[in-house]
């Protein structure tokens, strides 16, 4: 059968399991009331008094009891610098622990050394937000027999929320944590900020093991893990480098292009009608996506526009803007520095949520729902707008699908900022090899050689091309980057399934296919 | 103006798209000896082959003293380009000698419109001293610019931020531009990272006439237009000024009195250049 993007989805996919086609960014969830129903979180008691600290990592595991064909979960707000999740898999490994499905939030560079348990078994199923390096490639060559989930942020929240993921252990690192198991990333010396990805595995998981290399006095304020659901904590040495969090994504970019584009990008905000008073704003980190923020800070300043509140993957920069008092609000699900990480515990105004707040399709309403404006970054697009934002040219997995189509659906005006071609690959194509956010939910994409708005946004071209904008049809400009690169060779793919690509809502919106 | 190396085809490539008013291909400083004849061909090929999106296109070639300096022009006069940008011009004859090379290599080329327009780059303390000849010389010459680095060196002295070694010699070189109604275009600022020095040294350059700056980085661009663009309490001050003009000339009034304070021809002249730069028309 073939979903709305006109993707053929096969009804049954091995190891995965019946599949629901998507049918648009809202079909589903336009019925209000879920038939899926809720998984039931665990119900669990302690006696009084109890003394939950471990003396290691492997005798809270011991004491939880994982077996072989469990499920174990991980947050990934140490990005690069994470050393638990390896840690605890070599633990796993040691034990003779087999068929493991992994549930991290998102996987990065960091966890490069599990490939050999992708090879030998230990880990035969993935659910991820996103994945890097060698571990992308490998799975986009077929080294595992079950094609791993991608999903979003707050798809992550509705799969564990209606048991799609059954989380036997959360393995969650906090940066303090006191010995009931209270915990937080908000200080310590190893601080990374918001906990947000963890919260719904402490409320779902099976059994929850806080890791921490920094055991303070009770309690642990702020309490962003709850002790009432923490079974075990465990001091380690260190959860990880947290030099490594920001891994150059949180500072704004250097490179004349991407500058260049951001500074378009804050163009088409300013003049979408969007950016007015009471606006609330994302941005993405890394790349043209956090310059933007700097060019919309001049602009806001200029106008003596103070918007509501900012939202999402929170940088130093946004709480620059929070200080400035040009947003009223900051919402942090994860943040990417030091300075952010203390500005939660210091500011009452930066609020550390968790995702399912963030980004969960299957709730009363996420706070992306509620978004003006977001800024996106993309691997490819095409000329229908869908974006990928998960393989690289060459069909690898290298990406993550993160908020990407959390937020495009809620915010009112998605703006995708990406330059047209990358060396000698074009970037805005005619179809993308793989679709994570559909092109309905994508207003305008802004490039070095034109700015194309999407015609579901009706008058949105109108209002950028008065404005002087370089406004172009996105057929012209694909034509145009296309006699400067030409056309790439195509891929060429096996038969096998090596990724199903969920859209927030669960349905599959694309397949990722082993690559020859 | 944004200044790229000749022989660098990823940047010329992405020459267009930066929002500079002018592209300055460099075949002179940027590029060693032994790749001068490779950047010459790259940048002919390139210019033929890529789109620029109408931004003006400028080639600084090397001086016709060096080995270089003919064969750049044989290549790039048929190229019909907006100027060629020729560095270290010290005497009116020197100049007058570029430009009837050039015109024999219009007329082997073909070219009879002379519309290229040609901008000699005072280096030297010899070519400040003869600026005014300079900037006068030739119709063809419809801006004269300040290369702030190689002026220093020759006067002995080290380029500082506060550009007080050189403060003659632009304003010197403004003043002959201003007598020919021609552009004056102030020399590059070298710190990438100092956006505020840049933003103080382009305000100096405009309040002290200069019409326009050269950059080496894309990344400047913008604060040089935020500089040199009027604003808009500017634009809107003409706009009052040009439609005050209007309705007292119908009354047969050549002067007149807007908020206190007397507005006469040049102050209208210079309200109607805002609003040609901004592309205005009331």
């Amino acid at each position: 059968m073939k979903n709305a993007l006109g993707i053929e989805i096969p009804q049954f996919i091995e190891g995965y399991g019946p599949t629901e086609p998507f049918m648009g960014a809202w079909t589903k969830l336009e019925a209000g009331w879920m038939e899926e129903g809720a998984y039931p979180p665990p119900v669990k008691a302690k006696t009084a008094h109890l003394d939950k600290l471990c003396n290691s990592l492997e005798e809270a595991i011991d004491k939880v009891g994982f077996l072989s064909g469990m499920t174990i979960s991980f947050h990934h707000h140490l990005r690069a610098g994470d050393q638990i999740l390896v840690k605890t898999l070599e633990i796993l490994h040691k034990m003779g622990i087999r068929d493991i499905t992994l549930a991290s939030s998102s996987l990065t560079t960091a966890h490069e050394p599990i490939l050999p348990y992708l090879k030998d078994g230990t880990i035969s199923r993935i659910w991820t937000s996103g994945i890097r390096g060698t571990v992308g490639e490998a799975i986009s060559n077929g080294v595992l027999d079950i094609p791993v989930v991608i999903h979003s942020h707050g798809g992550r929240v509705r799969a564990i929320k209606t048991g799609k993921i059954k989380i036997d252990l959360a393995i969650i690192a906090a940066s303090a944590a006191d010995t009931e198991g209270n915990a937080t990333g908000t200080h310590g010396p190893s601080a990374f900020g918001s906990l947000g990805y963890a919260v719904p595995d402490s409320d779902y998981a099976r059994n929850v093991i806080v890791v921490t290399d920094n055991i303070v006095e009770y309690p642990c304020i702020p309490i962003s893990i709850r002790q009432s659901f923490v079974d075990y904590v465990v001091k380690v040495d260190s959860i990880g480098d947290p030099a490594k969090i920001a891994t150059g994504t949180t500072r704004i970019t250097r490179s004349p292009m991407d500058l260049r584009i951001a500074q378009l990008a804050a163009e088409v905000i300013e003049h979408s009608g969007f950016l007015a008073p009471e606006f609330s704003f994302q941005v993405g980190a890394g790349g043209a996506s956090l310059a933007v923020a700097k060019f919309v800070r001049n602009i806001m300043k200029q106008k003596g526009i103070v918007g509501s509140f900012m939202l999402g993957g929170v940088t130093s920069y946004v709480i620059d803007m929070l200080n400035e008092g040009l947003f009223k609000t900051v919402f942090d699900v994860q943040s990417f520095d030091a300075k952010v990480a203390s500005s939660i515990f210091n500011n009452k105004r930066h609020i550390a949520i968790s995702s399912g707040l963030y980004a969960n399709p299957f709730n009363c309403g996420c706070i992306t729902n509620k978004l003006d404006v977001v800024v996106l970054g993309a691997l490819e697009l095409d000329v229908d707008f869908n974006v990928n934002v998960i393989t690289g040219s060459d069909g690898m997995i290298r990406g993550a699908s993160g908020g990407h189509c959390d937020t495009a659906s809620g915010a009112k005006l998605t703006v995708v900022v990406c330059p047209s071609f990358r060396g000698r690959i074009p970037i805005i194509k005619k179809k993308v090899l793989n679709v994570v956010t559909p092109g309905e939910s994508v207003d305008v994409v802004v490039t070095e050689r034109g700015i194309c708005v999407n015609p579901a946004h009706k008058g949105l071209d109108e209002r950028l091309r008065k404005a002087g904008l370089n406004v172009k049809d996105i057929n012209d400009l694909e034509k145009e980057i296309d006699q400067i690169t030409g056309t790439p060779e195509p891929i060429r793919y096996q038969d096998k399934t090596v990724g199903v690509i969920q859209y927030r809502d669960g349905t599959v919106i694309d397949l990722i296919k082993q690559v020859k | 103006m944004l200044y790229i190396p000749g022989n660098n085809p990823a940047m010329i490539q992405q020459g267009g798209v930066y929002g500079a008013d002018s592209l300055l291909l460099d075949l002179e400083d940027s590029v060693a000896p032994e790749q001068k004849d490779a950047a010459r061909i790259l940048v002919r090929n390139m210019i033929q082959t890529i789109n620029f999106y109408g931004t003006e296109l400028t080639v600084r070639v090397n001086h016709l003293d060096t080995p270089f300096g003919m064969a750049d022009l044989e290549a790039m006069v048929p190229l019909g380009l907006d100027a060629i940008r020729v560095p270290k011009i010290e005497t009116k004859d020197e100049i007058l000698a570029v430009i009837d090379t050039i015109e024999k290599i219009e007329q082997k080329a073909g070219i009879i419109d002379k519309k290229m327009r040609v901008h000699p780059m005072i280096e030297t303390a010899l070519g400040v001293e003869n600026v005014f000849e300079i900037a006068g010389a030739s119709k063809r010459i419809d801006a004269v610019t300040i290369g702030g680095q190689d002026l220093t060196a020759d006067m002995g002295i080290i380029y500082s931020k506060d550009g007080i070694g050189v403060d003659y010699a632009r304003r010197r070189i403004v003043m002959a531009a201003k007598a020919f109604k021609i552009d004056a275009l102030d020399t590059v600022f070298a710190d990438l990272e100092d956006e505020d020095g840049l933003r103080q040294e382009t305000e100096y350059a405009k309040k002290i006439g200069f019409t326009g700056k050269a950059v080496i980085n894309p990344r400047q661009i913008q604060v040089i237009h935020e500089v040199f663009n009027p604003g808009a309490e500017e634009i809107r001050k003409a706009i009052r000024i040009v439609k005050e003009y209007r309705l007292n000339r119908e009354k047969g009034l050549g002067v007149f009195a807007l908020d206190g304070k007397m507005v006469d021809a040049p102050i209208v002249a210079r309200a109607q250049r805002i609003l040609s730069l901004a592309d205005i028309e009331i």
